[in-house]
């Protein structure tokens, strides 16, 4: 399904629909695919959510592909475990990923892409 | 006030929301409204979160009557019961009910509550179906389970929220055997989280209801009373009575029939008003601020503000935070406030396994946002109230979770877990010594040293995995004056080390990971990426039947069955049994290569190809092409069984003494699919020339004239070591046995992670020789547990994912890309 955001009823300015919660499974992530590069979408055991850049700062490895444990991801590669809440590298690692800002809505997530979201469009599942 | 005319009140429904807000009226205002109610049920105003008591025999109608009919005749209400409003006409201001009285108001207050909700399958209509709403339902439910007679009724309760519980509860207390069918994994989930419903469920089901989750209603089925209730998967369960308690809708439709404005309930603003000004809404029917509540407190929060807005004072309603608290004699549950959708959040948690005690709280900004308490919610009420009013409790922090009265200490006991197990729990498996043997022979003996203890009771004198519990048991028994070794804990999650965690989930039959979790006193409600693959492998080996896999506790290779490269892409390996291929398999593995544009083709040591480079999103795609050719999985990225490695053999070696390449083919496909805590490697080789490289292997066979030797914990890893042999023996069949009796034997004993050749060292190479090698009765109980757990695991994971299985794994939730103009 091909949704310009231009016909999203209802959209703010920078906000993209990205699917449905139910999509993620819990203590789970998903990856979004955008221009400004791909995203992990963190749906947690206590029903929060989260997006991080899908790079670990360590080797680059896909943090959608971890263990997620708490407000946390473990790296699939090495281990390194990243806080869902700051991005920031936990214990003795020293690193950051970038964070968006995530929203659900009734169940429908939306991702915050700033001022240029509003040129793209999404293929949701 | 006597001056003026009375202003005309009606108010449609005479529930709970209503009934307190005329109390509140008549206090403020008495005698400035003239008041009439219409009623659809015959009846009074009576306390409907008290039906659960009335159900289950604890109370009578008569004690749950809040307003009997003297009250409305003292206070010149009109009530009329049975009238059940079907037209407002907002125009000429008046009301009229199905039975034609009518009254005209100058304030109208719609409170017409809500409807349960009704599952639309096949047979929701049938007789013996009832929704558990009123007390025409309790009298419907209450007849069925005394005409069947004490114990003779079957009864399903579909849905295992509040309501669904409390029904569930009343009819058990009935005599009826009762069965909750409940859609999501877990039940209450709204409420609670995983831990506390594990609790929960736990408790009910020691009250002997059953409980079924993840269970999709089919039908009703029946001719025309309802006989049962078929599921999804097929299953029927037998029913006289089927009790629908999966939720309420706000009853709109009189007022959206007189043009009000509605949603999902009548939309009101903050202060009550419709939007026509002189008509409120009240109660279950109402959305406020985009909410409907189906909780008591809101109801009377919201009644409260109507009562000054219709006495004339300013009063705003600015929505409630709600908490729960289920009806259950002898269950205490609390649970309040918000536990989802923020960052910026931390949790607190305590359990205290042996009281069955639950706590945790969700803190945002050093306040708490959520609290879900199970076993001991003394302290409910102290935490809602600081949550209700946004209390600050950084000062509290590190007591906060004790609770109210807590004054010092609050250290947690190690030996806690242990001190809570049953007299007859098993702690030693190899010898079979329960812990009452082992506490009454420290102290009928007087023993004071490990050594003793395991010379007089045989407890952790076998592998040795035991030694952790024994030592507790023995500071329980003898005090302080014993200090038992060190334990390297699991993780920072636990204080228990893997031994220790692997007996007591056998001891106390721990058969999820929150119950390992809250009965093991775990110090976080989810794990970590150490403790959680552990548990699950754990769990995955000791209940091979009953355990439902939790694949977010696997690490990503095996969550897509798949090895993750550098790259992010992965490889795929197909299993070549034995190492042996053919040209059709060659030709399919070439056309895949060729489809896919798979960057390296490369032979493994361990005889088959890999094929490096994949994208993850082709996995299901190109497994589909190597299933077509009849391939499977080939694990090689499991902590499981590998490759069984071969040379030629008899078959055409002229060195070779027996069939290497089939007795490796047979193994191979004996035993694959087994998870195992390390990855095992298996090779056999048709003579001490051991071109299979036997006997650097995890289980390695080297065939001689007079049989075949059985090596094993061999390393050529990170460390190198030459195998140790296990004894010899004269058939294939043996061998089988043999093997898998040992590979069985390490799937139960090892540590996560721990290859064979550590777990060997660590209990001992002459142990695991006695337990296989001279103990037939011992080896012959491995094998057949092996060989059951095998029943479950040989489901070949590619064709699995195929056909659709974990899709959500392979594919992206959402592309955006640039907007094509």
């Amino acid at each position: 399904m091909m949704v310009s955001q231009a016909d999203m009823q209802g959209a703010e300015a920078g906000w993209i629909a990205i699917g449905h919660i139910d999509q993620i499974p819990v203590r789970g992530a998903r990856c979004v695919k955008t221009p400004l590069g791909k995203f992990a979408v963190f749906r947690t055991a206590d029903g929060a959510v989260f997006a991080l850049e899908n790079r670990c700062p360590h080797k680059q490895a896909s943090l959608a592909d971890g263990i997620v444990h708490g407000h946390a991801v473990t790296c699939p590669m090495h281990n390194w475990v990243i806080s869902l809440e700051t991005g920031a590298a936990q214990g003795a690692d020293e690193g950051q990923v970038l964070t968006l800002p995530v929203r659900n809505e009734g169940g429908t997530l939306l991702l915050h892409l700033g001022a240029a979201a509003s040129a793209l469009q999404v293929a949701a599942e | 006030m006597s001056a003026t005319q009375p202003q005309k009140l009606v108010i449609i429904g005479n529930g709970m929301a209503p009934g307190r807000m005329l109390e509140e009226l008549l206090e403020k205002v008495p005698g400035l409204y003239d008041i009439t109610i219409f009623n659809a049920e015959p009846r009074v105003n009576y306390d409907r979160i008290m039906l659960s008591p009335v159900l289950s025999g604890e109370k009578a109608y008569e004690d749950i009557i809040i307003h009997d009919d003297v009250f409305y005749s003292q206070n010149n209400i009109t009530l009329h019961k049975g009238a059940k409003v079907t037209h407002i006409d907002r125009a000429a201001k008046n009301v009229t009910a199905e039975n034609g009285i009518t009254a005209s108001y100058d304030k109208l207050v719609i409170a017409t509550g809500s409807a349960p909700f009704i599952i639309p399958v096949p047979g929701a209509y049938l007789q013996g179906v009832r929704a558990y709403r009123d007390l025409d339902d309790v009298s419907a439910m209450l007849e069925v389970a005394r005409s069947r007679g004490h114990g003779a009724g079957k009864a399903v309760v579909i849905g295992g929220g509040l309501l669904g519980l409390e029904a569930a509860y009343g009819l058990k207390r009935q005599g009826m055997e009762v069965t909750v069918v409940h859609l999501m994994p877990t039940l209450m989930e709204r409420q609670l989280d995983p831990a506390a419903a594990y609790l929960l469920e736990k408790a009910l089901t020691a009250r002997d209801i059953s409980i079924v989750t993840k269970a999709n209603t089919r039908a009703i089925v029946g001719e025309t009373q309802a006989e049962g209730v078929e599921l999804e998967d097929g299953r029927i369960l037998p029913a006289d009575l089927v009790v629908m308690a999966v939720g309420i809708r706000p009853s709109t439709q009189l007022a959206k029939e007189a043009g009000l404005l509605t949603n999902r309930g009548v939309v009101v603003d903050d202060g009550m008003a419709t939007s026509d000004p002189d008509v409120y809404a009240l109660g279950e029917c109402m959305e406020h601020r985009g909410m409907c509540y189906g909780l008591v407190a809101p109801l009377y929060e919201s009644a409260r503000v109507l009562a000054c807005r219709l006495a004339g004072e300013e009063a705003a309603y600015e929505g409630s935070v709600t908490s729960t608290k289920l009806k259950v004699t002898g269950v205490n549950l609390f649970s309040a406030g918000d536990f989802a959708e923020a960052p910026g959040r931390e949790e607190i948690v305590l359990r205290d396994a042996s009281a069955g005690v639950y706590k945790r709280l969700v803190l945002q900004d050093n306040r708490i946002i959520g609290a879900v308490m199970y076993g001991d919610v003394t302290d409910g009420p102290w935490y809602f109230d600081m949550l209700k009013r946004g209390t600050d409790v950084t000062a509290l922090r590190e007591t906060l979770i004790y609770g109210q009265s807590f004054q010092g200490g609050g250290q947690t006991d190690p030996a806690a877990a242990v001190a809570a197990l049953a007299d007859d729990a098993e702690i030693c498996g190899c010898n079979g010594v329960c812990k009452s043997k082992i506490v009454s022979t420290i102290t009928s003996k007087g023993l004071t040293t490990l050594a003793d203890v395991r010379a007089h009771t045989k407890a952790s004198a076998s592998c040795g995995a035991c030694t952790g519990l024994v030592e507790q048991l023995m500071t329980l028994t003898l005090g302080d004056t014993y200090k038992p070794a060190a334990v390297e804990p699991m993780c920072a999650c636990t204080d228990l080390g893997h031994d220790d965690v692997r007996r007591l989930i056998v001891a106390k039959e721990l058969k999820t990971i929150p119950a390992v979790m809250q009965e093991l006193e775990w110090k976080t409600s989810c794990g970590c990426a150490k403790c959680r693959p552990a548990l699950n492998y754990y769990l995955v080996c000791d209940y091979p039947d009953e355990y439902a896999d939790d694949y977010q506790s696997r690490f990503i290779n095996e969550r897509v069955h798949a090895n993750i490269q550098k790259d992010g892409t992965y490889s795929v390996v197909p299993r070549m049994w034995g190492g042996v291929t053919s040209a059709a398999e060659l030709r399919a593995i070439a056309d895949v290569v060729d489809k896919f544009e798979i960057p390296m083709v490369k032979v493994t040591g361990g005889q088959r190809i890999d094929l490096l480079g994949i994208h993850k999103e082709d996995l299901p795609a190109v497994w589909a092409d190597l299933g077509q050719a009849g391939f499977v999985s080939g694990q090689a990225y499991a902590k499981g069984l590998r490759t069984v490695k071969t040379c030629v053999g008899s078959q055409w070696c002229r060195f070779g003494t027996q069939d290497s390449t089939g007795l490796g083919i047979r193994l191979e496909k004996f035993m694959w699919g087994s998870w195992t805590p390390a990855k095992l490697k298996l090779a056999v080789s048709g003579c001490p020339r051991n071109c299979a490289e036997a006997t650097c292997k995890d289980i390695g066979i080297i065939c001689v004239d007079s049989g075949y030797e059985i090596h094993f914990a061999g390393a050529a890893g990170l460390d190198i070591h030459g195998t140790q042999v296990l004894g010899q023996v004269k058939s294939e069949d043996e061998v089988l046995e043999h093997v898998c009796a040992l590979t069985q034997m390490y799937r139960e004993q090892a540590h996560y992670l721990e290859r064979i050749y550590k777990w060997a060292k660590r209990i001992g190479t002459e142990e695991i020789r006695a337990q296989i090698m001279t103990d037939p009765a011992r080896r012959r109980a491995y094998y057949e547990r092996f060989v059951f757990s095998q029943k479950f695991a040989q489901v070949d994971p590619w064709s699995e994912r195929v056909s659709g299985k974990d899709k959500h794994e392979f594919k992206p939730m959402a592309v955006i890309a640039e907007a094509a103009e």
